[in-house]
C-alpha cells in the first residue's frame, strides 16, 4: 500500500520506498522503515498533503507520497 | 597569553531550519553582524563578532540543513567547510542548535557533524515548548550518551545563554567513539548513504531511549492543529490569505508613500541648498544631479523594503508562510512557481525591488529564478504616472454603461496585461531553465509561535543594508552615467546654444524663465542622450516613436516615471508636476510626415505596451544582480523584456495605425 492511499486521520507503518532519490531525503527527515506515520490533512486543492511523523508535521506532494510504501496491518 | 596576536575562536552555528539558530546568532552578536559570501560559492554568509572573557569569537551562521548529504548549494556549504581544514571559515567548534520538541530528527545532523571529527556543543533550544509537551529530556544522561556537552537554552528569553557563553571559553574534546559505530559495506554511494541513515537513526533511537522519557501519550501541539484547521481550510484558508496579501499590498503601496515623500523632499532641498551654496560648475552639477540624485534614488526604496520585510519576517517567524506554500502549491506548480512566489508577485505591483528581495524565501532555486524573472512584468507604481499621462492624452474621460470609467478600464487592462504576461513567461521559463536540483516539496510545517520581534527587526535591517550597499552601488553608478549622457554634448554645442539664447534680441521677446526652459530643451536635444534618441529613431519608428520619445526612453532607464519629467523638458514645460500642461503640449505636437497628431491613439497604446513590458528600471537590474550574484540573469531579463516590449509595441502600432 502507498502513503498516498491513506485517508486523513489514518496511520500506518513505513515499510519501504519506491524512489531511490526521494528515499534518502525521507530517511533523513526521520521517515525510516518501522516508523509510525499519520496522514494529518490534505491541502484544499487536493495536493500536497501533510503527515505526522516522529513528532512533527511534514508536507509533501501527492506524487512524492506515492513513493512511500506502508502497511496498515502491522499496528503497534 | 593574552597577546595582540591571539587567534580568534571560530564558532559555527548549525542546525535544522526553524531550530532557532538565527535567534541565537542574533543574541550573541547583536548589531555586530556582517554579511558576505562563503568562499567559492554564492551562498550568503552571516558572521558576527563577540568578546567573551578575553576571547574574541567569530560566530558563523550556517544555512539551516537536515543532513550533510544534502544536495542544494545552500546546504552543501556546511559539509564542504567542515571537511576542509584549510577553509578560512573552518570552525574550531560547532554549536549545534536543536529543537527540543524535535530531538530525534535534530540529532541526525548533529551526530553526522560529531562523526566528522569536530568538537560539538549541543544546545537544546525551545526548552519552554518542551515543558508543555509530553516528553522529558534528561540532559545529563543525553550528554553522557553522546559524549559531548549538552546545554538547555531558551533563545527567546536568553535563559541559559550565560552558561553557553562560559562553555565556549572552555576546552573542547572530541568523543573517542563515533555515534554511527557500524561500518556499512556498500560500494554504491547512494545506497550506502541510505543504509547509513537507517543505521544512524537506530543509534539515535538507542540514545533517546536512555535520555528521554514520555510523561503521557498526548498528541503533541493541539494549538497548531486547530489553527491549521482554519488557516488551511478550503474557504477560510484562502480568505485569510487574501486578507494578508491585501494588508501587505496596502502597506507598501500607500503606507510607505509618506516616508518616501519625506526622503524625496529632504533630498530636493539638499540639492537646492548645494546648488545655491556651492560654486557653480561641473563638479557641483555632478554632485547634485549625478550623485545626490542617485543616492536619493537608492534611499527612497527603504520604506517599502522595510515594510515588506516586516510582514515577511512575521509571516515566516510565526510559521504561516509554510502554510501559504501548502495551500497554493498545486495552483502555482503548473507555472513553475512556488507558493511563496505569491508575495513577491503581489508586491511587484507596488515595486519590483523589494519584491525581488522577497524571493529569498523560495527554497527551490529554479522556482526562485522564475519568480525573479517575471516579477518586473507586474505593473509597478512607477508605471502609473506614464500610464496616466498617456491615457489622459488619448482616452476620453467618459463612462460606458453609465458607471464604468473608460480611462479606469484601460488602466485596469494594462495591469491585467502585466499579470498575464508574467504567468505566460513563467510557464515558458519552466521549460527553458534547467533545474539544478530535483524539485521537492518535502518540507517541515513548523509549529505556530509568536514572532520574535528582535529577529524581525534585525531581518529588516539586514535587507536594507544589503540593498543600500549592494544594489545601491549599481544604482548610483548608472545614475551618474545617465547624468553624463543628458548633460554633455560633443564639441561646443552647448556653448552655441547659450550664445544663441542669451543674445540681446531674445531677452526682449522672452522672459528669463522662458529662456531657461528653452535652453534646457535645446541642451537635452543636443546632448549625448539626444544623439542617442536621434540614432535610435530608425529602429523605433515602426513602433510609432520619434527621436523625442527616444530621448525619454534613454533617460527613463533610471526609473519609468522619469519619462514624464523628460517630456516636460523636451516640450519646455518648467514644472514637471504639471501633467496638464505637458499633456497640452503633447496633444498639439504634429507629426511632420503625416500632418496629423504625433500622439495618436496608436502611438499612445504602443508606448503604454512598451512601458508595460520593458525593463526600464536600473534599480531592478541592480537588485536582480545582487540577488542572483551574477550578471547573467539581469542581462537575460533585460534582453527578453526589451524583446517582448519592442515586438508587442510594434504589433500594437501596426494594427492600430
Amino acid at each position: 500500500m502507498k502513503l498516498s492511499e491513506l485517508k486523513p486521520g489514518q496511520s500506518a507503518i513505513i515499510k519501504d520506498f519506491s524512489d531511490d532519490d526521494l528515499s534518502l531525503r525521507f530517511l533523513e527527515m526521520g521517515c525510516v522503515p518501522g516508523e509510525e506515520i499519520m496522514l494529518e490533512r490534505i491541502a484544499p486543492l487536493g495536493d500536497p498533503i501533510a503527515i505526522r511523523v516522529s513528532g512533527y508535521s511534514l508536507c509533501l506532494r501527492f506524487s512524492e507520497a506515492e513513493s512511500i510504501l506502508i502497511s496498515t496491518t502491522e499496528r503497534k | 597569553m593574552a597577546t595582540g596576536t591571539e587567534k580568534t575562536l571560530k564558532v559555527a552555528l548549525a542546525g535544522n531550519p526553524n531550530s532557532g539558530k538565527s535567534t541565537l546568532f542574533n543574541i550573541f552578536t547583536g548589531l555586530n553582524q556582517k554579511i558576505g559570501n562563503f568562499p567559492g560559492v554564492t551562498v550568503d554568509k552571516k558572521s558576527g563578532f563577540a568578546k567573551i572573557k578575553n576571547t574574541s569569537i567569530e560566530f558563523i551562521d550556517f544555512p539551516g540543513s537536515y543532513s550533510i548529504n544534502a544536495l542544494s548549494e545552500d546546504e552543501k556549504v556546511l559539509p564542504d567547510v567542515l571537511s576542509d581544514t584549510t577553509n578560512p571559515v573552518h570552525p574550531d567548534v560547532v554549536v549545534y542548535v536543536a529543537d527540543s520538541t524535535n530531538l530525534r530528527r535534530s540529532l541526525f545532523l548533529c551526530t553526522q557533524i560529531m562523526d566528522s571529527g569536530i568538537p560539538v556543543i549541543l544546545v537544546l533550544n525551545m526548552i519552554d515548548l518542551l515543558e508543555k509537551s509530553d516528553e522529558e529530556i534528561d540532559i545529563a544522561s543525553l550528554s553522557k550518551e553522546l559524549g559531548i556537552k549538552v546545554l538547555a537554552v531558551n533563545a527567546r528569553d536568553a535563559k541559559g545563554i550565560e552558561e553557553l557563553k562560559k562553555s565556549l571559553t572552555d576546552s573542547f574534546s572530541i568523543p573517542d567513539k563515533k555515534i554511527l559505530s557500524v561500518e556499512v559495506q556498500e560500494t554504491d554511494k547512494a545506497k550506502k548513504q541510505r543504509l547509513e541513515t537507517i543505521e544512524r537513526y537506530k543509534a539515535i533511537r538507542e540514545i533517546l531511549k536512555k535520555a528521554v522519557s514520555k510523561k503521557t501519550s498526548g498528541l503533541g501541539s493541539s494549538v497548531t492543529n486547530k489553527l491549521d484547521d482554519i488557516l488551511t481550510h478550503r474557504i477560510y484558508g484562502f480568505l485569510i490569505f487574501f486578507l494578508v496579501l491585501f494588508l501587505v499590498f496596502q502597506s507598501i503601496f500607500s503606507w510607505s508613500a509618506y516616508p518616501m515623500e519625506l526622503i524625496e523632499k529632504l533630498f530636493s532641498s539638499l540639492e537646492q541648498f548645494s546648488l545655491s551654496h556651492l560654486p557653480k560648475g561641473m563638479l557641483t552639477e555632478l554632485l547634485v544631479n549625478g550623485i545626490l540624485a542617485g543616492i536619493s534614488g537608492v534611499l527612497v526604496f527603504i520604506p517599502q523594503i522595510a515594510l515588506l520585510f516586516a510582514f515577511i519576517g512575521i509571516l515566516e517567524d510565526t510559521g504561516y508562510m509554510a502554510r501559504v506554500s501548502f495551500i497554493t502549491d498545486r495552483l502555482l506548480r503548473k507555472f513553475g512557481l512556488n507558493g511563496r512566489s505569491v508575495i513577491p508577485l503581489i508586491s511587484g505591483v507596488a515595486c519590483a525591488v523589494p519584491a525581488i528581495m522577497a524571493t529569498r524565501t523560495i527554497p527551490n532555486w529554479k522556482e526562485r529564478i522564475i519568480t525573479i524573472m517575471v516579477t518586473p512584468l507586474m505593473s509597478c507604481s512607477a508605471r502609473l504616472p506614464v500610464y496616466t499621462l498617456l491615457i489622459s492624452l488619448v482616452i476620453p474621460s467618459e463612462k460606458i454603461f453609465g458607471f464604468l470609467n473608460l480611462q479606469g478600464l484601460v488602466l485596469m487592462a494594462l495591469y491585467l496585461i502585466g499579470f498575464v504576461a508574467a504567468i505566460i513567461v513563467a510557464m515558458v521559463l519552466k521549460f527553458v531553465i534547467k533545474a539544478r536540483e530535483r524539485s521537492f516539496f518535502i518540507m517541515e510545517l513548523p509549529v505556530y509561535r509568536s514572532p520574535r520581534w528582535s529577529s524581525v527587526g534585525l531581518g529588516i535591517l539586514e535587507k536594507v543594508k544589503v540593498f543600500v550597499f549592494e544594489a545601491g552601488k549599481v544604482i548610483v553608478a548608472i545614475s551618474i552615467v545617465l547624468w553624463v549622457l543628458s548633460s554633455f554634448a560633443p564639441g561646443d554645442r552647448f556653448e552655441k546654444i547659450e550664445k544663441r539664447f542669451r543674445a540681446e534680441e531674445f531677452s526682449q521677446t522672452h522672459s528669463s524663465d522662458e529662456i531657461e526652459k528653452l535652453i534646457a530643451t535645446e541642451k537635452l536635444e543636443q546632448s549625448y542622450a539626444g544623439i542617442m534618441g536621434h540614432f535610435m529613431e530608425p529602429a523605433i519608428r515602426p513602433l510609432g516613436f520619434d527621436w523625442k520619445i527616444g530621448i525619454a526612453l534613454v533617460t527613463s532607464f533610471a526609473a519609468r516615471e522619469v519619462f514624464v519629467g523628460t517630456m516636460a523638458t523636451i516640450y519646455s514645460v518648467g514644472d514637471e508636476n504639471n501633467t496638464l500642461s505637458i499633456r497640452e503640449k503633447m496633444m498639439s505636437e504634429i507629426n511632420p510626415e503625416t500632418g496629423e497628431k504625433r500622439y495618436s491613439t496608436a502611438v499612445a497604446f504602443s508606448l503604454m505596451i512598451f512601458y508595460a513590458f520593458a525593463m526600464q528600471c536600473m534599480s531592478t537590474i541592480a537588485i536582480v544582480f545582487s540577488e542572483t550574484k551574477s550578471w547573467k540573469w539581469p542581462t537575460l531579463q533585460f534582453a527578453y523584456m526589451s524583446f517582448l516590449a519592442y515586438f508587442s509595441a510594434l504589433l500594437v502600432y501596426q494594427l492600430m495605425k
